[in-house]
C-alpha cells in the first residue's frame, strides 16, 4: 500500500517526459471545462421539478397537494417548481443542501417514506426539517421572489398590510413564522408555535 | 288475512302517492321552473357562470339577528380545518387573540351541548365553516325576504297607532 503511494507521489512530481507542456497546459483546460461542466449540467439535472416528482413519494404526496395552491396555479402563471422554495440559488449554499440530500437518497433506497402512510407518519418531521432551515435562513428561498423592499402595503389587505409593516418589516419574524402549510397540506400542529 | 287487506292498501297507496309526484314533477319541468341549467339543452354544455371573489375588506358586518354566525370578512383560500390543524384557531383562539388582534371565537364554542364549559372548543364547534362563510360581492341567486326583528317591531307599533 506505501509502495502505491510512492510510485504516485513520484510520478507526480516528476516533470512530464513525453507530453509537451502545452498539451498538458491546453489539455488540462479543455478537461477542466467538461469535468465542470459535467459536474454542473449533472447537478442541474437534479434541480428540476421532473428529477423530485421522478419519484412516487415526492410525486403522489406533496406534489399532488402543491397543485392546489397558489404558488401553482394563479392568475398570471408565474409558478414555483419544487427547487424554487427547497434548495438555495447561491452555489456553496445548493452544495451544502445537495450533500444533505444525499440522506434523502439514503431513504429511497430504503423506503423511509414509500407508503402513504409510512409519509403521513414521517410528515411532521420532513416540515419541521424544512421550517427549520428557513428559519434560520431567514426564508431566503421565499425572498427569492418575495422581496420586502418592493411590498406595496396599500394593495395588500389591511390585516397583512399591518402584519408585514410591523412583526415582518422589524426583522422580529420571518415569512415561515405565519406561512406555513401554504404549499403543502400541515402535518399535526400540535405544540407548534403561533398554534392553539 | 286482515294484516293481507291492509298491505295490499298501503301499496295501492303508495303507488297513487309516487305517480302523483312523478307526475307533478313532468308538469313542473314543463312550465318553465328555473334549474341549475338554466337555457341550455340538454344535449349542449351551458356556460358557467364566473367563480367571484371573495371579499377581503377585514370589516366586521352587522349580524341580521343576535344568532347569526358572524360572516368572514377575509379570504380563507387554502385554510385547512382538519385532524392536523385548524388555520382559523390560529388567530382567533383565545391564546392566539392578543397577537392575531383577531376576534375571540365565542365562549359558547366552549361548551358541550349540556351546557358544561371545556377547557378547548367543543368538538361539535371544530368545524368552523359550517357556520361561518367568506362573503362575495355579487346578485343574490334567489330574492330574499328577510325582514330584521327590529323593522317587525316597529311595523307592528306604527300599525297599531
Amino acid at each position: 500500500m506505501k509502495e502505491i503511494i510512492k510510485i504516485g507521489w513520484q510520478t507526480l512530481r516528476k516533470p512530464s517526459a513525453y507530453f509537451s507542456l502545452g498539451f498538458l497546459v491546453i489539455g488540462g483546460f479543455i478537461a477542466g471545462i467538461i469535468f465542470w461542466g459535467g459536474f454542473n449540467t449533472a447537478l442541474e439535472a437534479t434541480n428540476t421539478e421532473e428529477f423530485c416528482i421522478s419519484c412516487h413519494e415526492m410525486e403522489n404526496n406533496v406534489y399532488e397537494e402543491l397543485k392546489t395552491t397558489i404558488h401553482f396555479s394563479n392568475r398570471s402563471g408565474v409558478r414555483a417548481t419544487c427547487p424554487d422554495c427547497h434548495v438555495p440559488h447561491k452555489w456553496t449554499d445548493k452544495i451544502a443542501r445537495k450533500m444533505q440530500a444525499s440522506k434523502e437518497v439514503w431513504g429511497k433506497i430504503f423506503g423511509t417514506i414509500n407508503t402513504r402512510e409510512k409519509f403521513l407518519a414521517h410528515r411532521k418531521q420532513l416540515a419541521q426539517n424544512e421550517w427549520r432551515r428557513l428559519k434560520a435562513n431567514d426564508s431566503l428561498e421565499c425572498r427569492n421572489c418575495h422581496n420586502f423592499d418592493y411590498m406595496d402595503f396599500t394593495s395588500q389587505s389591511s390585516r397583512a398590510a399591518k402584519q408585514h409593516s410591523t412583526s415582518l418589516a422589524s426583522g422580529d419574524k420571518t415569512c415561515i413564522d405565519c406561512h406555513k402549510g401554504i404549499a403543502h397540506q400541515l402535518p399535526d400542529m400540535k405544540g407548534v408555535e403561533g398554534w392553539h | 288475512m286482515k294484516t293481507n287487506t291492509h298491505q295490499f292498501i298501503k301499496n295501492v297507496f303508495k303507488t297513487i302517492m309516487v305517480s302523483a309526484l312523478f307526475s307533478s314533477t313532468v308538469i313542473a319541468a314543463q312550465s318553465n321552473v328555473a334549474t341549475l341549467r338554466g337555457d341550455a339543452k340538454l344535449d349542449s354544455q351551458g356556460n358557467t357562470a364566473a367563480i367571484p371573489s371573495v371579499l377581503n375588506k377585514d370589516i366586521k358586518q352587522a349580524r341580521n339577528y343576535p344568532m347569526q354566525p358572524p360572516v368572514i370578512p377575509h379570504k380563507t383560500r387554502n385554510y385547512e380545518v382538519n385532524l392536523n390543524s385548524n388555520k382559523c384557531m390560529s388567530c382567533h383562539s383565545r391564546t392566539r387573540t392578543e397577537e392575531s388582534q383577531a376576534p375571540m371565537v365565542s365562549v359558547t364554542h366552549y361548551m358541550d351541548r349540556d351546557g358544561n364549559f371545556l377547557a378547548d372548543v367543543s368538538p361539535r364547534r371544530y368545524f368552523c365553516n359550517q357556520c361561518h362563510a367568506t362573503q362575495s360581492d355579487v346578485k343574490p341567486l334567489v330574492e330574499n325576504n328577510f325582514v330584521d326583528m327590529h323593522s317587525l317591531m316597529k311595523a307592528k307599533i306604527s300599525a297599531k297607532k
